[in-house]
């Protein structure tokens, strides 16, 4: 399990407008990864995909989603009490 | 022959593994559907248990998927699921578990989303085992979920398949029925021994059923809020909430729902905005939810019910604060209720 810093210098920044992102806060697994299953769908390929969540079984589910599609994890951050994790949408 | 390809029913289950390597085994190429329906075992009260969440759970599905090498789609069914379990046309098992219906409607399910023009699949798979379940996994059974799901003789059980008639995919060649395998009963013992043929050492074997419907305590509370809302129905915060707390229901028309730790507390907290809650205001106590229409009285008494398990169950008077959803707070100041005054019916 790739387990989450505190968002260290060079995090990525929020207002960057090319990312799509996913609220999954306040969502119970598996329901973060459905959200961002259905959000990747949507992307091409080099898409990158922010997934903010609260549930620290993201940390596990997300990467372990990404493992079997082939998409990439960029990150995972820890903000405010808020997971993220960043993926860019491979293809597959 | 072009490579064919099965669209394989994964609950996280040993079963569903096996059956799901055995026709890759074929040179068929396998992808997995998990479908969330709101029961699902997986993860919640680990992800809400304060203790837990140092070491989150593995979501056995994406693990099984993991060991395979194959995709996992996981589908939110959580609505239309409802239905089955509200009105299970072939009832329940041995507590609210709809599993016959639900069968079917998993099998109906990956057909509709294997076959779609873009995913272009030519049958389904499942890990069902003849005799596994005394009630959904019977020989008279198995012919019921092919036909009432659709999926006809596209529906392929790899480790039963040889007490079965052949489907097409056997007929066809697509897989060789001499390689599927016979498995019929209640024993794990072939399953266990394929697993160690296929070289899987480390599986999930879930014990009762893959779902909390066929756990007595949560059936139990399921029943109680349709007995107290005078209709079977519910929705995705319902059953979730009926996986947290302590349960207390005073009167048919209002339950408290009562954070046994501090995880639950703060899973509970997620939910304040839309129910009626109580805090203790001067002890450590925890956060309690109101579910229902419950009278000035009734909120003084679930107060009292509340201090019971705080920090202040043995002084003479505590305060305790109601927020109500209107945005109104009233202070209240009540006797913490003794053990022996809260009737055992009032646990669900
Ligand atoms: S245990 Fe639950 S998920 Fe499994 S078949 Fe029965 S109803 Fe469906």
């Amino acid at each position: 399990m790739s387990e989450a810093t505190e968002r260290p210098a060079g995090a990525p920044d929020a207002s960057n407008a090319s990312v799509h992102e996913v609220d999954a806060r306040g969502l119970l697994c598996p329901l973060p990864v459905i959200r961002a299953q259905d959000a990747a769908g949507t992307l091409a390929p080099g898409g990158l995909l922010d997934v903010f969540a609260t549930d620290p079984g993201t940390l596990h589910d997300i990467p372990a989603w990404c493992a079997v599609h082939g998409h990439r994890v960029v990150g995972t951050w820890r903000e405010r009490g808020d997971i993220r994790i960043r993926i860019e949408v491979c293809e597959t | 022959m072009m490579q064919k390809k099965a669209v394989a029913l994964i609950s996280g289950g040993l079963d569903s593994m096996l059956a799901a390597k055995v026709v890759m085994e074929e040179g068929v190429h396998v992808e997995g559907l998990n479908f969330y329906t709101g029961f699902c075992v997986e993860g919640h009260t680990h992800a809400i248990r304060a203790r837990h969440q140092a070491r989150p759970k593995r979501n056995n599905a994406l693990w099984v998927a993991q060991q395979l090498g194959i995709k996992l789609h996981i589908i939110d069914v959580s609505e239309q699921y409802k239905d089955i379990v509200l009105r299970p046309k072939h009832g329940y098992g041995q507590h609210l578990n709809p599993c016959l219906d639900c069968k079917i409607f998993m099998v109906n399910k990956a057909l509709a989303w294997g076959f779609m023009d873009a995913n272009g699949f030519d049958f389904v798979i499942t890990g069902e085992v003849i005799g596994q379940r005394p009630k959904s996994q019977r020989k008279a059974t198995m012919p019921i979920i092919a036909k009432e799901s659709g999926a006809d003789d596209l529906l392929l059980r790899p480790l039963c398949a040889k007490r079965l008639a052949p489907t097409k995919p056997e007929r066809e060649g697509w897989v060789d029925r001499a390689r599927l395998h016979g498995f019929e009963g209640r024993s794990r013992k072939p399953q266990m021994a394929l697993a160690a043929q296929l070289g899987f050492t480390d599986y999930a074997q879930p014990a009762g059923g893959c779902c909390f419907l066929t756990d007595a305590a949560y059936a139990a509370k399921l029943s109680d809020l349709w007995q107290a809302r005078g209709e079977r129905d519910y929705d995705l915060d319902d059953i979730m909430l009926l996986k947290v707390g302590r349960h207390v229901r005073p009167a048919r028309h209002y339950k408290l729902i009562v954070g046994r730790e501090a995880g639950e507390n703060r899973f509970l907290e997620g939910y304040r905005k839309r129910f009626l809650h109580l805090r203790m205001v001067d002890v450590e106590g925890p956060l309690a939810l109101i579910d229902g229409a419950p009278s000035r009285g009734d909120v003084r008494l679930a107060a009292r019910v509340l201090a019971r398990y705080s920090q202040g169950r043995d002084a003479a008077q505590v305060g305790v604060s109601a927020h109500h959803t209107n945005g109104v707070t009233e202070a209240l100041q009540v006797v913490p209720l003794p053990a022996s005054e809260i009737p055992r019916a009032w646990h669900v």
